[in-house]
C-alpha cells in the first residue's frame, strides 16, 4: 500500500504541475504597462513555489513507501529532532518568503503609491447593481456635480449616476456604458459605487480595485495594446453579479478624440 | 507551570448521571458534549456538502429542474453559496475539531476528570446548536436565505432592499453568527482554564501532546477573535434594524435613497477579517496538532522537533492576528498598510513550513504503519503543502491584483482550510473511534474512503487554481456572460463530475461510522499502541475518565522505539526513566 500511496501522491503532483507548466490555462494576455512586471513576478513565484511543492510531495510519497512497516524493516530511528536542521530550514524559508515579497514591492508601489501623472485621462467609473457607467469630464476638464437624490438607475446614462444638470460643469460631461480609452496614455480611474461594493476587474489590464460606496478611489493604468477587453465585477454585489460586465475599448488617440467629440455633439 | 495533584482536580468532578436526559441530552460530561458537538458537525457537513453539490449542478446545468429543489435561480445559487460557507466554516470546521474532539480528548490527554467548567461546557454546546437551528431557519423564511456570501460585506448585507434573502434571512444569519460566537467564547474560556489548571501531576506544558497545544492555542485565538466578530454582528444587526449607520454610507439602492449616512463599509471588513483570519487557524490548528500526533504514533518515532512544533503553533497563533489585511488588498484600504500585512503574511508561512519539514522529518527513518488514521494524516500533509503553496501568491499584493476574488482563492482556501481540516477530522475519527465507541471501524471501507476522497478533492480544487489564473471570478452563478470565461466551462464540468464522485464516497464513511458502532470488531484499550493518557484508560472511558485513578505522568508524549525499552512505545505514565529528551 505504501507503493500505491507513493504513486498516487506523485501522480497528483505531476498532473497538477503539468497543467501549470503547459500553461493550458493561464493569465489572459496582458495589455497594460504593468502586465509584464506582474506576470514576470508571477512566474518567478510560480517557479520557486513549484520547486517547493514538487520536492515536498515527492519526499512525502517516497518516505511513505521507503519507511513502510514490513517484516524486514529496521527499527524506527529514535531521534527527537535536530536543532541545526530546524534553524537551517527556518532561515531558508524566511529568506525565500520575505525575499519574494520584497522583490514584488516595487511593482505594488508603482501601481498604488504613485498617483497618476499630469497628462492622464480621467475616467470616473461608477458601479451599481448591475452595470458599470463611465464618465468623461469633457472639454472643461471638470466633472459636474452628482446628487444621490437624482440617481435613477432605470433611466440609465446620466440619470443613473445622478448627474446634476443645474451644475455648469456637468453640461459637457459624457456618460457612457462602454469605456473608451486611447492606447499608450495613462488612464486615471476614479472609482465609485452607489449601492453596494463592486470590484472593477479588467483581467487583460492586470487591474482590479473595489468600488466602495462613500469612497472615490483613484487608480491608474496604461493600456499598451489596442483592442476590446472585457470588464468583470469581482466583488459579490447581488443576484446579477455574474452578469455585471462591461467593455473596455482601447483605440488610437485619434479614434478616441473622434469618439469623444461625437458623444459631445450628441449631447448638444 | 504548576501541576495539580489529585485533590485539586477532584473538586471539579461530578457524580455520574443516571437518567437518559441528564446523561445524553443535558450532560455535563465533556465526553458526551464532545460527541454532541461531533454529531452536530456531522449533520452540518452533510448539509453543507449537499448545498455545494447543488451549486456545482447549477454551474453546469443552469436550467435543470431538480426533484424537490426545482430550478436553481442565480439568486438561489448565491444563497446556497452563503449557507454552504457559513455552515462549513462555523458549524463544521470550528465545531468538530475543537468542540468535538477537543472536548472529548483534551481532559483525558492531560489527565483531568472533566473540563474546568462542566456547566459552561454544556451551555456552549446548546448555544451553538441554537445558532445552527437559526441558520437553517433562514432557508424557510420569506425571501429565503441571504445571498451576501459567508463574508457578509455591507452594504449588501445591511440593506434588506439590496437583494432577495437580505430581509429576515440576513437577520437570522447575523443572529446565528452572534450565537455561535457566544458559544465559542464560553468554550474557549473552558479550554484555556482546563489546560492551564487541570493537568495531572507530571503533565508539564512541555509534556503535553501536540494535540493539546493545538487545542489550547486555538482556544486563545477563539477568545480573541470571536469577541470581535460578535461585536461586528451586533453592529450589523443594529444597522439593519435600529437605523444606525456603522457600515452604511449614503447609498441609493434600486433608485431609493437608503436611510443611512456616514458609515464605513470597510469597518465591517476590518472587524470581520480580524476574526476571519485567525478563524483559518482555528479550523486548521487542531488538525495540525492531530497530524503531528498521528505521524509520530504510526511512524513509531518521536515527533521530529517537539519544541519547534510548539513554538511554530505559538507563532502561527500570534502572527495570525496581524495578517487580516491581506484579505483587503483590493478593498480601498491604504496601499501602504498592504505592504505591512503582506510581510506578516509571508512571515506566517515560515512556521507553517517548519511544521511540514518536521512531519517529513518524523516520517524519515520511521517504521510507518499505513493504517487508515495515518493515511488521512499523510493526506493532510499533502493537502497542507498544496493548499499552502498558493498562499505566497495571494500574500503578495502585486499578485493579488489578478488573483483576488477569483477561483484561485476558492481553490486555495478549500484545499487548506477546508479539505485539509476535514482530513484532520477524518483522521481523528478513525483514530479515536475505538476509544469513543469501543469498537474498530472497518479498515477496508476506510481505505476506499481515503483513496476516493484524496484523489477526488484534488480533482475538485486543483482545477480551480487554473480557472482563477485565467480570471474566473468567484461567486459567479454562470460563466456565459463573459466571453473570456467560455473556454473554462469544460474545466468546470470536470470539477462538477469530480464533486459527484467525491461526495458519493462520503457515504462510505457515514456507513462505516454507524455500522462499526454496532458491528465493528471489539477494540482493546490501546489498539494503536500509542503512549498518551487516553490509551491508559478503559474503552470507552468511564464517567470520570480514569475510574477513580489519577494518572501521574513521567514521560513526554512521543516516546516510540526507545532503545532498550521492552516494547516500541513507552506510555506517558510509565515510570521507567528515559535518558534522552
Amino acid at each position: 500500500m505504501g507503493l500505491v500511496l507513493l504513486l498516487i501522491i506523485w501522480l497528483i503532483t505531476f498532473a497538477s504541475t503539468y497543467f501549470f507548466v503547459a500553461k493550458t490555462w493561464w493569465l489572459p494576455a496582458g495589455a497594460s504597462s504593468s502586465a509584464a512586471a506582474i506576470d514576470h513576478h508571477f512566474t518567478v513565484t510560480y517557479i520557486l513555489m513549484g520547486i517547493v511543492f514538487v520536492a515536498a510531495q515527492m519526499f512525502l510519497g517516497y518516505f511513505a513507501w521507503k519507511y513502510r512497516d514490513r517484516a524486514s524493516a529496521p527499527k524506527a530511528r529514535y531521534s527527537h529532532g535536530n536543532n541545526t536542521l530546524e534553524i537551517v530550514w527556518t532561515v531558508l524559508t524566511a529568506i525565500l518568503f520575505i525575499g519574494l515579497n520584497l522583490m514584488s514591492s516595487s511593482i505594488w508601489a508603482a501601481e498604488r503609491f504613485r498617483p497618476a501623472g499630469p497628462g492622464a485621462l480621467q475616467v470616473e467609473v461608477t458601479g451599481m447593481q448591475f452595470a458599470w457607467y463611465f464618465r468623461y469630464a469633457g472639454p472643461d476638464g471638470k466633472f459636474g456635480a452628482t446628487k444621490p437624490e437624482l440617481i435613477d438607475p432605470s433611466a440609465g446614462g446620466e440619470a443613473a449616476i445622478g448627474l446634476d444638470p443645474a451644475d455648469a460643469a456637468s453640461k459637457d460631461d459624457v456618460v457612457t456604458g462602454t469605456m473608451y480609452v486611447p492606447v499608450n496614455r495613462e488612464v486615471e480611474v476614479i472609482l465609485r459605487a452607489h449601492d453596494v461594493i463592486h470590484s472593477f476587474f479588467v483581467p487583460a489590464m492586470r487591474f482590479k480595485q473595489d468600488a466602495v460606496p462613500g469612497l472615490a478611489i483613484r487608480m491608474h493604468f496604461t493600456p499598451t495594446v489596442a483592442g476590446d477587453y472585457e470588464i468583470a465585477c469581482a466583488e459579490l454585489c447581488g443576484l446579477g453579479h455574474y452578469k455585471m460586465h462591461g467593455m473596455l475599448k482601447v483605440v488610437s488617440a485619434e479614434e478616441f478624440e473622434k469618439w469623444l467629440a461625437a458623444r459631445e455633439a450628441e449631447k448638444q | 507551570m504548576a501541576t495539580r495533584d489529585f485533590a485539586a482536580h477532584e473538586s471539579h468532578a461530578h457524580a455520574a448521571p443516571q437518567g437518559f436526559i441528564r446523561k445524553w441530552v443535558f450532560s455535563f460530561d465533556h465526553k458526551v458534549i464532545g460527541l454532541q458537538y461531533y454529531f452536530l458537525a456531522l449533520t452540518a457537513v452533510f448539509v453543507g456538502m449537499f448545498l455545494s453539490l447543488l451549486m456545482r449542478i447549477h454551474l453546469i446545468w443552469p436550467t435543470v429542474a431538480l426533484p424537490l429543489v426545482g430550478e436553481i435561480r442565480p439568486e438561489t445559487y448565491l444563497s446556497l453559496l452563503t449557507m454552504h460557507g457559513t455552515i462549513m466554516v462555523f458549524f463544521v470546521l470550528t465545531t468538530a475539531p475543537q468542540g468535538g474532539f477537543g472536548n472529548y480528548f483534551l481532559p483525558i490527554q492531560i489527565g483531568a476528570a472533566d473540563m474546568a467548567f462542566p456547566v459552561l461546557n454544556m451551555l456552549s454546546f446548546w448555544v451553538t446548536l441554537l445558532g445552527y437551528i437559526v441558520i437553517l431557519a433562514a432557508f424557510f423564511v420569506p425571501g429565503g436565505a441571504p445571498l451576501h456570501g459567508w463574508t457578509g460585506y455591507p452594504p449588501l448585507s445591511a440593506l434588506p432592499s439590496a437583494g432577495p434573502g437580505e430581509g429576515l434571512g440576513a437577520d437570522l444569519w447575523a443572529i446565528s453568527i452572534g450565537l455561535f460566537c457566544i458559544g465559542a467564547l464560553m468554550s474557549a474560556l473552558n479550554f484555556i482554564t482546563t489546560t492551564l489548571d487541570m493537568r495531572a501531576k507530571g503533565m508539564t506544558m512541555m509534556r503535553m501532546p501536540l494535540t493539546c497545544w493545538a487545542w489550547f492555542v486555538t482556544a486563545i485565538l477563539g477568545l480573541l477573535a470571536f469577541g470581535v466578530l460578535l461585536s461586528a454582528a451586533i453592529l450589523l444587526l443594529l444597522d439593519r434594524n435600529a437605523g444606525t449607520s456603522f457600515y452604511v454610507p449614503l447609498v441609493v439602492v434600486n433608485g431609493q435613497l437608503a436611510a443611512h449616512k456616514g458609515g464605513s463599509p470597510l469597518l465591517w471588513q476590518h472587524l470581520f477579517w480580524f476574526f476571519g483570519h485567525p478563524e483559518v487557524y482555528i479550523a486548521i490548528l487542531p488538525a495540525m496538532g492531530l497530524c503531528s500526533q498521528l505521524v509520530s504514533v504510526f511512524s513509531r518515532k518521536p515527533i521530529f522537533g517537539y519544541k519547534a512544533m510548539v513554538y511554530a503553533i505559538l507563532s502561527i497563533g500570534l502572527l495570525g492576528f496581524m495578517v487580516w489585511g491581506h484579505h483587503m488588498f483590493m478593498s480601498g484600504m491604504s496601499p501602504y498598510t498592504a505592504f505591512a500585512f503582506s510581510i506578516m503574511t509571508m512571515a506566517i508561512g515560515v512556521p507553517s513550513a517548519i511544521k511540514t519539514f518536521n512531519w517529513l522529518g518524523t516520517l524519515w527513518g520511521g517504521r510507518i504503519r499505513l493504517s487508515s488514521p495515518m493515511l488521512f494524516a499523510i493526506g493532510f500533509v499533502s493537502l497542507f503543502v498544496s493548499g499552502g503553496i498558493s498562499g505566497p501568491f495571494l500574500a503578495q499584493p502585486t499578485l493579488d491584483i489578478p488573483l483576488h476574488d477569483t477561483a484561485f482563492v476558492t481553490g486555495h482556501f478549500h484545499l487548506i482550510m477546508g479539505v485539509a481540516s476535514i482530513f484532520g477530522i477524518f483522521a481523528a475519527t478513525y483514530y479515536w473511534f475505538p476509544k469513543m465507541f469501543g469498537r474498530m471501524m472497518s479498515e477496508g471501507l476506510a481505505r476506499w474512503h481515503f483513496w476516493f476522497t484524496f484523489v477526488g478533492t484534488y480533482c475538485i480544487f486543483m482545477p480551480m487554481h487554473y480557472a482563477g489564473m485565467a480570471g474566473q471570478p468567484r461567486r459567479y452563478s454562470q460563466f456565459t456572460e463573459l466571453h473570456y470565461l467560455e473556454h473554462l466551462i469544460p474545466l468546470n464540468k470536470f470539477i462538477t463530475f469530480a464533486a459527484f464522485v467525491t461526495i458519493s464516497a462520503q457515504f462510505l464513511f457515514l456507513f462505516n461510522l454507524f455500522w462499526s458502532m454496532k458491528f465493528g470488531k471489539k477494540a482493546s484499550d490501546n489498539p494503536w499502541e500509542a503512549t498518551t493518557l487516553e490509551w491508559t484508560t478503559a474503552t470507552p472511558p468511564p464517567h470520570d475518565n480514569f475510574g477513580g485513578r489519577t494518572p501521574v505522568v513521567y514521560n513526554g508524549p512521543y516516546e516510540y522505539s526507545v532503545p532498550g525499552a521492552p516494547r516500541d512505545y513507552v506510555m506517558q505514565t510509565d515510570p521507567t526513566v528515559i535518558a534522552a529528551h
